[in-house]
């Protein structure tokens, strides 16, 4: 497929069914609804396309669980009040060790909050979300054609570590119109599903998260955090500019790295050297990579989309070697980069 | 005269259900309407959360569990994922009449092809005997302790008669196995269920009046006696809906 022209939600859905994903279930909400519609009128067409608008968020994630189990590659997606419904099955996806995609295009909260772009769902993304000891892949898209790229990959990375995973990507990103290529990428051949309930003739498959012996479930737990340290060795994803002779770092990621990336810019017209550290995976999130990055800075700003969530990430990765400050917006607001701009100005007068 | 055998389609694995209570029973119906079908080596069984959440570890057929009340959803997505392949969820009254209404209803009104045996006792089993959507008025349970009172909490939800009403479903009915003539017309009443989604009809619902000796706090005779003489009356058993 040539470069086109293409609004974020679409491209994430075509994306998935060129990484083999015929199979959706959704809910509408805004600001994904290109997303739930493009899946509707492509799948439908599809000979072996499934499509259904579930009757609600949780009926939706249930219904993905029975896909990812029956063996499909299966996406679903919402956004903030949506995903917080969704936790309940996300949860036994991840005990039931089922490979999903889950899309979460954010809009401003709590509760209702608002339809305009946020980051504010990045604790619920980043910490399992619902209930028990488990963890989700999270990747964070900064533009149309990453977020092509990185629903592709989370589709390989749900059936390699049998996890579902999260795209998790701001209203604007879900919004935006810019051009993107989408190639033919589906591996799902690679990954043979002998574990999946297919009805076959005297298959006895059992997917289940329930573990009522106490030691069985303490075993089950420990394999899962087996899996959650291989997954942090090897799928830490994140990209630096700028950074070699910088005195402040900023942490952004998502659309807020790109406005970093003017402020940091025009910074540097000023002769303040600044550079950028953008995580591209939110879990497993870069510690020891953020920590290395920031050894001959002065100090670390961090630029949000929320009142703060990822900050506590960073100061984690610092381990109070750094001075950590913070500029953001929330609600549906879009930091400018003047302001992240007098964020810069304000860390380089520090000492 | 033909032997009496152990069903090929239940395991060997040991049954926690308490004495008495009738999932044995049903367990046993699906598992010889099954195999009297052929399609016991290839269906799906989609679990519930409850008593027989563990029903996966008896019926010897892929099995796959579901949160609370959404055997339906997670059915769905099996079925549309293998159409062939026959899917059917065993709930409770709990899981299907109360958390899981939304899925219930939707799925009869997609009409989804698949089968659900819903077994209702009037009561939560696995947590000790709370009050279900299904249980009597006037009856007593750990969190009705003086009586489900109408003023309270109003009387019980009929499942068979609510999704009857809707356009989906091809095939619902009200079944008892509280005597022999019962048990022997559930199993019609289920072996009908599985057939409409052999010849892809769409969905079937079975309601089974079932015991739960236990919690209702009498004895397996006195609680069959009880369907009897208590259930019958407020769940009338009959075909409430089948498509021609």
């Amino acid at each position: 497929m040539e470069k086109k022209l293409m609004k974020g939600n679409v491209a994430i859905a075509e994306a998935a069914i060129h990484a083999g994903c015929k199979c959706f279930f959704g809910y509408p909400i805004t600001p994904q609804n290109e997303l739930i519609e493009h899946m509707s009128k492509r799948l439908l067409k599809l000979e072996d396309g499934v499509f259904v608008q579930s009757e609600s968020e949780v009926a939706a994630i249930n219904m993905v669980f029975g896909a990812a189990g029956a063996g499909a590659r299966v996406m679903t997606s919402s956004s903030g009040p949506g995903l917080s419904l969704k936790q309940e099955g996300i949860s036994f996806l991840a005990g039931a060790e089922l490979p999903a995609v889950i899309v979460n295009v954010m809009r401003g909260g709590p509760g209702l909050g608002g339809i305009q772009p946020a980051q504010s769902d990045y604790f619920q993304a980043t910490r399992g979300g619902g209930h028990g000891d488990y963890y989700t892949m999270v990747y964070a898209p900064a533009n149309v054609q990453e977020a092509v790229d990185l629903v592709q990959k989370a589709f390989d990375k749900a059936d390699e570590y049998r996890n579902p995973v999260i795209i998790l990507a701001d209203g604007v990103i879900g919004q935006m119109m810019e051009p993107a290529e989408i190639k033919d990428n589906d591996n799902s051949a690679n990954y043979k599903k002998d574990w999946a309930v297919t009805g076959k003739e005297g298959s006895h498959n059992i997917l289940r998260s329930l573990y009522l012996d106490p030691h069985e479930l303490n075993i089950h737990n420990k394999n899962l955090t087996k899996k959650y340290e291989k997954i942090e060795a090897n799928e830490i994803m994140f990209e630096t500019a700028f950074i070699d002779d910088a005195d402040i770092m900023i942490v952004a990621y998502g659309t807020t790295s790109r406005i970093a990336r003017s402020a940091i810019r025009e910074a540097r017209e000023k002769g303040i050297k600044v550079g950028l550290f953008r995580p591209i995976t939110l879990w497993p999130f870069p510690l020891k990579e953020l920590k290395e990055a920031a050894k001959n800075t002065k100090n670390v700003v961090v630029a949000e989309m929320s009142s703060g969530q990822m900050i506590y990430d960073v100061k984690l990765a610092l381990e109070g070697s750094k001075p950590v400050s913070f500029v953001g917006e929330a609600g549906g607001i879009i930091p400018t980069t003047k302001q992240i701009l007098e964020a810069i100005e304000l860390a380089s007068k520090e000492e | 005269m033909p032997n009496f055998n152990k069903t090929k389609m239940i395991t060997d694995v040991t049954m926690h259900y308490c004495p008495g209570c009738t999932h044995g029973i049903i367990h046993r119906l699906v598992a010889e309407v099954l195999e009297e079908l052929n399609i016991n080596d290839n269906a799906i069984l989609v679990a519930p959360v409850g008593c027989s959440v563990i029903a996966y570890n008896y019926f010897k057929c892929d099995g796959i569990e579901a949160a609370h009340g959404r055997a339906p959803a997670v059915a769905t997505g099996v079925k549309r994922v293998h159409p062939n392949k026959v899917v059917f969820t065993y709930q409770g009254d709990g899981d299907l009449a109360s958390i899981g209404m939304a899925e219930t209803v939707h799925v009869a009104s997609r009409n989804e092809n698949v089968t659900t045996i819903f077994v209702n006792n009037a009561i939560y089993g696995m947590t000790g005997g709370q009050m279900a959507p299904t249980t009597l008025v006037g009856q007593v349970t750990t969190t009705s302790p003086y009586g489900r009172a109408s003023k309270n909490e109003s009387g019980p939800i009929h499942i068979a008669e609510m999704i009857s009403t809707i356009q989906g479903p091809a095939y619902v009915a009200r079944v008892s196995v509280h005597d022999v003539p019962n048990i022997k017309k559930a199993k019609e009443a289920i072996k009908k269920a599985f057939q409409y989604q052999l010849d892809g009809k769409g969905y079937s619902l079975v309601e089974v009046l079932s015991t739960c000796p236990t919690n209702w706090g009498m004895s397996p005779v006195d609680a069959l006696k009880w369907v009897k003489d208590n259930m019958l009356n407020v769940f009338p058993l009959g075909v409430y809906k089948e498509e021609k």
